[in-house]
């Protein structure tokens, strides 16, 4: 038996290719042995940290995650709380006492604090085996979203959208005037001038189609920079933390690649 | 009687010249095409999405469902009557228990993965080409796969036994036709039928046939996947 690593760092790879030989190597996740092999379970980018081979995925629908923050539409309304769609297979539930700190009398009309159709930034509290939803609005920055655009992007982009510490996104902040709010489960929302909100729904959808490349802030910038014809700063995640302190304020959410 | 020279001039081993695309609809969660010679295979995977009706929820693990469907003018000239029939929902069957095995949709209970798969033009050797592109639309949905999986026609064609058949060998009076799906790595096969009769000694021989041309179906596939994310 020979131990043997055979997929290269950052390669990407198919479902069932090899990636090494040998019990040295862990398969991480993405990944599965079969005997002494470990293969590819999915299709991917291949991530090295020592012996444990992962797979980092290019595509796919958004898993609900426990704590991830994203931004969701309310599609109905229900005896105690408030169904919300969240671009995922399954849709999560606002409950009352998640909803808000006010007080809700009994039998009160619950589409007064969300109705239909309202999108809202909220955070999931928790996702049980059989994928039942609960999310809150308990928290800084969790808000009902007024005016704006809403788009969409594959939810496995939106690390490299938000940017090392928020890097990537501050970048299209500055440049296009526009505040940004990215859910994790890919919806994201823009409110600025029109001008400024179609270049910055440009550049998202740049980073989408260019996510698996290297150098990308880079290139992010000189055309941020072509489009805007404003010098654009390279930004080492600035204000951040103002931000942060001002719940009213839209803003970013962590996570980093 | 001998089967002396194929009818398209091809080799009795060879396949005819195959190409393929991955993520050819935006809308879709995964999309493929396939096409081997005129057969054409369009693919669109959506999911896992919520399941309705609810009666056919599973909360074990998520289900399968495969839409095969031949285009009305993608026959010989005559027109193929549009909608589900006997044919196309038996064939929806045999694709999805041929990809059901490499998938795993345990973590998404109560949900659904819909398969379509649209068919615009056809020479024989649809169903094969249906499992090529899904398996590559399904890759490209993101789903946790154990492995793609290849299918190709084998069949026999009076004495010969011949690879990735086209209509009118497909359709000779004394021929038999055998599509084979398999896992490339493994080996294993998901799907095997038959129509008309063979021997014993030829059936063997046609299945080793089928899995050495299923390895070269597994490279366009792999080239395919791989080329959706080169370079912009």
């Amino acid at each position: 038996m020979t131990e043997e690593l055979i997929a290269k760092d950052k390669e990407i790879v198919v479902p069932g290719e090899i990636l090494a030989t040998g019990m040295g190597f862990l398969p991480g996740k993405g990944a599965y042995r079969e005997n002494d092999k470990v293969l590819a379970q999915r299709l991917g980018m291949v991530s090295i940290e020592g012996n444990i081979i992962k797979l980092i995925p290019l595509s796919g629908r958004y898993i609900p995650k426990l704590n991830d923050r994203i931004v969701g539409q309310v599609v109905d309304v229900l005896l105690t709380g408030w169904r919300v769609e969240i671009n995922s297979p399954y849709s999560a539930v606002l409950t009352m006492k998640d909803a808000t700190s006010e007080f809700i009398q009994r039998g009160a009309d619950l589409t007064q604090y969300y109705a239909l159709s309202d999108y809202v930034v909220c955070k999931i509290v928790n996702v049980t085996s059989q994928k039942l939803i609960d999310v809150s609005m308990k928290g800084p920055g969790l808000m009902k979203l007024r005016g704006g655009r809403i788009i969409e992007v594959n939810s496995q982009k939106v690390p490299r959208i938000i940017g090392k510490d928020g890097s990537m996104v501050s970048m299209i902040k500055k440049a296009t005037g526009c505040n940004i709010t990215v859910g994790q489960n890919g919806l994201i929302w823009l409110s600025g001038e029109p001008q400024g909100e179609v270049i910055a729904v440009k550049a998202i959808k740049k980073i989408e189609q260019e996510a698996h490349l290297s150098g990308l802030t880079e290139r992010m910038q000189a055309w941020l920079e072509k489009e805007t014809g404003v010098k654009v700063s390279l930004a080492e995640a600035p204000q951040e933390t103002a931000d942060e302190a001002q719940p009213m304020h839209p803003h970013h959410f962590g996570g980093s690649q | 009687m001998t089967y002396a020279k194929r009818f398209d001039g091809r080799g009795f081993e060879e396949l005819r010249p195959m190409s393929a695309k991955v993520g050819i609809i935006p809308r879709a969660d995964g999309s493929a095409m396939f096409q081997a010679g005129k057969t054409i295979a369009y693919c669109a995977v959506f999911g896992p999405r919520d399941l309705h009706p609810k009666f056919m929820q599973n909360p074990e693990t998520g289900i399968l469902r495969v839409n095969y469907n031949m285009m009305p003018f993608s026959g010989h000239g005559e027109r193929v009557r549009p909608g589900g029939g006997r044919r196309s929902k038996e064939i929806s069957m045999v694709l999805q228990n041929a990809l059901l095995p490499v998938l795993n949709l345990k973590d998404y209970p109560n949900s659904v993965v819909d398969i379509f798969i649209e068919l615009p033009q056809t020479d024989a050797g649809t169903r094969c080409a249906a499992i090529n592109a899904a398996s590559m639309a399904l890759a490209d949905a993101g789903l946790e796969m154990k492995d793609l999986v290849c299918a190709v026609a084998a069949g026999r064609v009076e004495d010969k036994i011949v690879i990735d058949l086209n209509y009118y060998e497909d359709s000779h009076e004394d021929g038999t036709d055998l599509p084979v799906a398999m896992l490339p790595n493994s080996g294993k096969i998901t799907l095997l039928q038959m129509d008309g009769e063979i021997t014993r000694e030829q059936i063997k021989e046609a299945i080793t046939k089928a899995k050495e041309a299923c390895k070269k179906i597994y490279e366009v596939q792999k080239n395919a996947l791989k080329a959706r994310f080169a370079k912009v």
